[in-house]
């Protein structure tokens, strides 16, 4: 009898870790082409609210393909902000400061003034409250 | 009569000390998104944001 509940609860365990994993595979992929693209073309950048913004006007494939991402980071921002206590606008400011500070050479990013700037070899600009 | 002479120098005197100068800031004038947000909040908040960020690498 024990042996079976402990069978039955092991693949309880296992269904609900496959469950819980699914949707990190799903966003642990590697970055949409279309996506990656637009990135390295600096068509779209980093703004400082946490999300992807255009720098020139896009297609409607790569904006389709933009608020997609937008949305998917939305929502991870707002199941981390809320098991951290925080906002959903505290936790996408502070993923800001890190993506600006992780584009590459080339990459788009919106400084403190709103203007879009290209990252230099340098420090980017940021807000004055990241990290 | 001399009250009322006495009130409009006063009031020439104090037009003339009461100019306000205004000058253009030299610096840029910086947009601060969302006031609300605390710098102790960014810098608690970082390492977690951080994690989110590598796991979930096709969003960002």
């Amino acid at each position: 009898m024990a042996r079976i509940v402990h069978k039955v609860l092991g693949t309880m365990a296992l269904a609900g870790l496959l469950a819980a994993a699914l949707p990190g595979v799903a966003l642990a992929q590697a970055r949409d082409p279309a996506y990656a693209a637009a990135r390295s073309a600096g068509q779209v950048g980093e703004k400082m609210d946490g999300y992807l913004g255009y720098v020139v006007a896009p297609s409607p494939t790569l904006r389709a393909v933009i608020e997609d991402i937008n949305i998917k980071r939305k929502a991870v921002y707002a199941q981390k902000a809320q098991a951290n206590n925080a906002t959903v606008e505290e936790y996408a400011l502070t993923s800001a400061c890190l993506l600006i500070s992780q584009t590459k050479p080339g990459e788009k990013y919106q400084a403190p003034d709103g203007s879009w700037q290209t990252r230099g070899p340098g420090a980017p600009m940021r807000d004055s409250r990241c990290p | 009569m001399r009250t009322l002479r006495l009130m409009g120098a006063m009031v020439a005197v104090a037009s003339l000390g009461g100019c306000i100068s205004v000058k253009a800031p030299d610096k840029p004038i910086v947009i601060e998104l969302n006031i609300n947000i605390k710098q102790e909040v960014v810098y608690r908040l970082a390492g977690d944001a951080a994690q989110t960020i590598d796991k979930n690498a096709g969003i960002f």
